[in-house]
């Protein structure tokens, strides 16, 4: 196997329990998102922009879906000879087997894996973030400063800071000096991305020492680097502008969708920076006569026959005559007939909610509705769930 | 359906669609709104189990290429079978007239395949059908060649093939036409055969100095062969003239037609781009349209057809328009019955206006 300079390694086996009823048949990066996509779409096609062509995706809770959807990694152009996306599961070995454990676990248990690919830098990423990124400039940042590890980190607003990872930096020239995590009273507001360049060997040293911890929870965050800094290593920080978004809870994951709604949208998807995503042969989608659709994003195969605003519709979508959908974000093929009201929600695929029922939450408790489910009238609002 | 071999032939009929096929045969000719017409022929192959197909080429060609290339949209990029192309070489220095060159030329490879029985369509139609029921048709009339047809709703004007069908369904006579008029048997450039009988026809076609399959292989040995005509009950819109263009594109317009071609188990694939979702800005007013991915709207647009990533500018009226892929419409300009084809411009104020029955067509890459 020819030599694979820049390896990633997206982890995607979290459960995602804060999504709820989203994640109850699928992992957290398979979640639809904005109209068309999956959440994991976006490092994939990060990847893919940035020429890195080996990309390994770390399973474990409900993989199912997401292996479906991988497939040979066609859809990001990953299907090489020289690469490709590879599917990680956890697996048996001669004395027996173990789920990952952690962050840092999933990637030692697949030291061999790396070794087989070969690689000289190892590039960490998570599966539920949705940004678009060049990873390539920050692996140049990571070879000028002869870095051992290079750390994505976004600043984000100081009232915020005290739920994220912190890094305290050198504020010449990046290093970083301190990682605290959660810290109540935060020296700085640049919070870790989960994103991270190591060199392989320096990598691959850290993780058979941390194996070895029994009390470690074999977390990157949380053991991991923190033992690197301990070290004196040179770990620096590399400043991402532009639009970064956990989507680990509805909230946030509704309010990324709407983000995508603003007159100017956070980052633009017809851009050379395209985001790819699998393909399904629908039609393009039919706006009726009396249909009305503003600030709304719709994708292919879907059939609008009542009013749309400030919504976010993926494929397959029916919204019967009189219906009105606001505010909300409605997955694949689910069906919202005659008369229906939703409004701040999210309705997972293949739901239907039936004429005249009403699904309503407001900001700061969004309705949802799990895959599936069909939603009588009843007069009254479905709850959130 | 792996007995059969496809054979897609490129152009059809289109000497009344000047404008828009100029430098594309019909096949590549952009449709309902993300789509070539020689879509609806691979996918309904496809679909109905044909795993190897065959593309006879003609001139300008290249579109065809760009627009199929593996084959992989199809899932034709086989390691067996799959999609071929099939080049129609000038013979003896002449350029080719007619088809029968084409596939007499390629006779070779055609013979090689282990295919059983040859399916013949043209790629000028749109259309959804399962060819397992044409192959049934086909094995329980005993018929040596099958020609698929579709009874005219109304008077199609054009070059047609309109055909006489006695009650058990035999073809008791064929003739090239201008117009298939109404309740006529519109032939839809579709044959079923063995092997056998299409090397007999081919051959015997064009080595008496033939060059068309219907004229010279088919209508010329009516004789000599039994053949049946199966009818096509469901939507076709053959693409012979601008307005049959106009027509199919605004058909798509109607919710059951939409639905039975695109929305049943059988899918019309096509080139994926990979475009995002369509973004509806807070001025937009659309109205009865058809609307494909990578779109942006601020403007209003009724009764249209948007291809991908068109930009509809505040202010602008479009209504009864075809736009094809990366169209812009700037503010306030206002098309009615008009045809943008790809890449068109129309700059901020411009009113440009067809007629109902002649629309007016912007050819690919203007700047008006």
């Amino acid at each position: 196997m020819s030599k694979t300079k820049c390896l990633a390694m997206i982890l995607a086996g979290g459960q995602g329990s804060r999504l709820g009823a989203l994640t109850k048949n699928i992992a957290k990066p398979a979640v639809p998102f904005g109209g068309k996509y999956r959440i994991i779409d976006f490092p994939l096609s990060n990847c893919a922009n940035s020429g890195i062509d080996t990309v390994g995706v770390l399973t474990q809770y409900r993989p199912l879906e997401l292996h479906t959807y991988l497939g040979t990694g066609n859809a990001w152009d990953l299907d090489k000879s020289t690469g490709g996306v590879f599917i990680l599961p956890p697996y048996a070995r001669d004395k027996g087997a173990d789920w990952y454990k952690g962050t840092a676990d999933a990637i030692y248990q697949n030291l061999n894996f790396i070794d087989m690919m070969d690689p000289d830098y190892v590039l960490i990423l998570s599966g539920d973030h949705i940004y678009t990124m060049d990873y390539s400039k920050m692996l140049d940042v990571h070879r000028a400063n002869k870095a051992d590890a290079t750390i994505g980190v976004f600043e984000v607003p100081w009232d915020e800071a005290p739920r994220f990872g912190i890094m305290n930096t050198d504020s010449v020239d990046g290093r970083i000096i301190e990682f605290e995590e959660k810290p109540p009273q935060p020296k700085s507001n640049l919070a870790s991305m989960g994103i991270y360049i190591f060199n392989r060997e320096f990598l691959s040293r850290y993780l058979k020492d941390d194996a070895a911890k029994e009390n470690s929870e074999h977390d990157f965050g949380k053991n991991i680097i923190p033992a690197m800094l301990n070290d004196n290593a040179r770990l620096y920080s590399y400043a991402f502008e532009g639009y970064w978004k956990d989507v680990g809870t509805i909230e946030s994951l509704w309010q990324a969708n709407m983000d995508l709604l603003a007159d100017e949208p956070p980052f633009s998807f017809n851009s050379a920076w395209t985001i790819y995503s699998s393909n399904p042969s629908l039609p393009p989608h039919y706006v009726g006569p009396e249909a009305r659709v503003h600030n709304s994003m719709l994708n292919e195969g879907s059939q609008i026959l009542g009013e749309v605003d400030h919504s976010v519709l993926f494929s397959g979508v029916k919204i019967g005559k009189g219906a009105k959908v606001t505010n909300s974000v409605i997955m694949p093929f689910t069906q919202v007939e005659e008369n229906a009201v939703i409004d701040h929600a999210i309705v997972a695929q293949n739901c239907v909610i039936a004429a005249g029922a009403s699904v309503t939450g407001e900001e700061g408790a969004i309705a949802v509705v799990p895959e599936g489910e069909v939603v009588e009238a009843q007069g009254e609002g479905q709850q959130v769930s | 359906m792996s007995n059969i071999m496809g054979i897609i032939k490129l152009d059809g009929a289109n000497s009344m669609l000047k404008e828009l096929c100029e430098r594309r045969p019909v096949a590549s000719l952009p449709i309902a709104g993300r789509y070539r017409v020689i879509d609806f022929a691979v996918s309904n192959m496809v679909n109905s189990g044909v795993g190897n197909v065959g593309v006879l080429l003609s001139a300008k060609a290249r579109s065809v290429f760009d627009h199929l290339r593996s084959g992989k949209d199809w899932d034709l990029a086989r390691h067996r079978g799959g999609l071929s192309y099939l080049p129609s070489d000038p013979y003896d220095g002449q350029p080719v007239t007619g088809d029968l060159s084409g596939l007499y030329h390629n006779m070779d490879y055609i013979q090689h395949n282990s295919a059983e029985y040859i399916l013949v369509a043209q790629a000028d139609s749109v259309y959804n059908i399962d060819f397992r029921s044409v192959l049934l048709f086909h094995q329980n009339t005993g018929a040596d060649i099958t020609m698929v047809y579709s009874k005219a709703k109304d008077d199609i004007p054009g070059d047609a093939a309109v055909m006489k069908v006695n009650d058990n369904g035999r073809v008791t006579d064929i003739a090239k036409s201008m117009t298939a008029t109404q309740g006529a048997n519109d032939f839809l450039g579709i044959y079923l055969m063995s092997k056998d009988t299409f090397i007999k026809v081919v051959s015997s076609g064009f080595e008496r100095g033939g060059t068309d399959l219907l004229l010279d292989g088919i209508i010329r040995h009516m004789d000599e062969y039994s053949i049946f005509a199966c009818e096509h009950k469901g939507y076709v819109a053959r693409i012979n003239s601008t307005m049959a263009y106009f027509n199919a594109n605004k058909d798509m317009l109607n919710p059951e037609i939409w639905a039975e071609m695109f929305m049943g188990t059988n899918l019309i694939h096509t080139k994926t781009k990979d475009a995002a979702p369509v973004q509806y800005k807070d001025t937009s007013r659309v109205v009865n349209c058809l609307v494909a991915n990578g779109c942006e709207i601020r403007g209003e647009v009724e009764n249209s057809i948007l291809f991908r990533d068109v930009k509809v500018g505040e202010g602008v009226k479009i209504k009864d328009c075809i736009i094809m892929e990366k169209c812009v419409i700037e503010d306030n300009a206002m098309l009615r019955n008009v045809i943008c084809d790809k890449n068109v411009t129309v700059t901020k104020d411009q009113w440009l206006k067809g007629a109902e029955n002649y629309p007016l067509i912007v050819a690919k890459g203007t700047k008006i």
